[in-house]
């Protein structure tokens, strides 16, 4: 992502907008990043899913209640959105859907376990422009990856990758969730998908979905955070990050990225049944804003509902407020907070500061809220030793990588 | 104006030539100026001033990159700074030069 900026340097500039990060964080007249969950259906059982998907809603859109918001989708001129799930390839008229979208102007990248990646649909794929994909893989050796996302994940998501480079399709997705298990594997990562021809893209682990029972045990040491800092910075645009890790900014120079948190004024969520969150990670009563089948749809949701307009509001930074890096960080991510039982406008539970840890252990023995939606097939709580699913499709592809560092400039 | 270079010599951008908006790319007019998408790379980028809006609306009914920038009303004092952002969209694919009608 590149911002062409038209610096005012001795000419009058016309009407000055003030900085982009102040523009979004007052909202756009659409969502430039959205995330369409199609299904909470799923094959695997991912231990850290941040849906708890499982098992389909028999609430879930129709067909051609799917196509009508991807007509409003083309109205609103979104360009893309980022379909995930559970995993969206089960549902029987996702690639019904993908090509209606494609047909309608509205580009497609969707998250999968790679289950459904045939040679033929990888060759479909590879011909043509307007889909991306992303596989969703934990773990740079099966063991690692296994314990989260379940036995067999491993060889299915490495198989979905070599049929996408066999077929040409140069560019795809392997998209990591970053754990306390797998922070040591970075390199091996970023090998995997040169050796087939894809880009790499590490996003945070949240406390989300029944990401909430094994934050704990999974999330990054403070230690490792430093690490996953400094390979983020050597690695520059070369690694998407969905935006993923603006709470690191604390630590020095912005990675690339809004350092913003977009939800609900660049950002939102639409689940299968249609029901609108500020964000991917944020699937609770409390950062519900509507449902698309309401009067007024999809727009009425992002441009009017109380709790988007009350996001596009300046924020207070509370207790953050002191701290010289606030302008950096943000005070973090919202969910982050949230479903650890922390005030939102506090510190992230991983402040690089520490203060996050300082606020987790005052929070006491309190219970963090739970999630409003549970479609899990197991029944929660498990170890993290073993058992599937998958999580994940965040915020995009970084549509604003880069962007960080060129606001500096503005 | 002499073009804009890249480092290597490659002309990355030249105003007296005939320009046009990528097919592939998509504008959405927001209140800063707008969003460009390109499809193929599936680059985002962000056009900061609806004026630099309007000229790249305008290359492909424009002969020159000069006269889109001109009929968008930026005058002579500022075109430097819109032939640079122009050569930005030019690098990133999202707008080509147009073959002479």
């Amino acid at each position: 992502m590149t911002l062409v900026t038209v610096p005012s340097a001795g000419a009058p500039a016309p009407a000055p907008v003030g900085r982009l990060i102040d523009q979004f964080e007052r909202g756009l007249d659409a969502p430039i990043c959205l995330t369409w969950e199609l299904t909470y259906a799923c094959n695997l059982a991912c231990v850290h899913c941040l849906s708890s998907s499982g098992r389909r809603d028999p609430n879930e859109l129709t067909t051609s209640e799917c196509k009508a918001i991807i007509d409003e989708f083309e109205r609103m001129q979104i360009f893309y959105v980022n379909i995930g799930g559970g995993e969206p390839t089960v549902r029987s008229d996702f690639w019904e859907l993908v090509e209606y979208a494609t047909d309608h102007h509205v580009g497609v990248k969707f998250s999968t376990n790679g289950s459904r990646i045939t040679a033929e649909v990888a060759n479909r794929l590879a011909a043509g422009d307007y889909v991306d994909v992303q596989i969703s893989l934990d773990g740079a050796t099966a063991p690692v990856n296994d314990a989260v996302r379940g036995a067999g994940s491993y060889a299915t998501a490495i198989t979905a990758m070599g049929r996408l480079a066999d077929a040409g399709f140069v560019g795809f997705k392997l998209s990591v969730v970053v754990t306390r298990q797998n922070i040591g594997q970075l390199d091996a990562f970023k090998e995997l998908a040169d050796r087939h021809g894809a880009q790499l893209r590490l996003t945070r682990l949240r406390p989300s979905g029944r990401g909430a029972d094994v934050w704990d045990e999974l999330h990054p040491t403070a230690g490792q955070q430093r690490v996953l800092y400094d390979w983020l910075v050597s690695h520059g645009e070369d690694v998407l990050t969905g935006d993923s890790f603006f709470h690191l900014a604390g630590y020095g120079d912005p990675l690339p990225g809004l350092n913003l948190c977009g939800a609900g004024r660049v950002v939102c969520l639409v689940d299968p049944v249609g029901d609108v969150y500020a964000c991917p990670f944020a699937i609770h009563d409390q950062f519900l804003a509507g449902n698309v089948r309401s009067p007024g749809g999809f727009g009425e949701v992002w441009r009017h509902s109380d709790l988007f307009t009350e996001l596009r509001r300046p924020q207070s930074a509370g207790a953050c407020g002191s701290c010289g890096h606030y302008d950096a960080c943000r005070g973090g991510c919202m969910a982050a907070k949230f479903f650890t039982g922390l005030p939102l406008d506090g510190p992230d539970p991983e402040c690089v500061l520490g203060h996050g840890e300082h606020s987790l252990a005052a929070r006491g023995d309190a219970d963090p809220p739970k999630p409003s939606l549970d479609h899990s097939r197991r029944p929660r709580r498990v170890a993290v030793a073993m058992l599937p699913r998958r999580p994940d499709r965040a915020c995009d592809e970084s549509p604003l990588a880069g962007l960080g560092r060129d606001l500096r400039r503005d | 104006m002499p073009p804009i270079q890249h480092p290597d010599g490659d002309v990355v951008f030249d105003a007296s030539s005939p320009w046009l908006l990528n097919p592939q790319v998509s504008l959405r007019p927001e209140s800063f100026g707008a969003l460009a998408y390109h499809f193929g790379t599936r680059r985002l980028s962000f056009l900061k001033s609806r004026t630099l809006l309007a000229v790249v609306e305008g290359l492909g009914d424009q002969p020159t990159g000069h006269d889109a920038c001109r009929a968008a009303g930026v005058t002579a004092a500022e075109f430097g700074t819109y032939e640079r952002a122009l050569a930005t969209l030019a690098r990133s694919g999202m707008i080509c030069e147009r073959q002479a009608s």
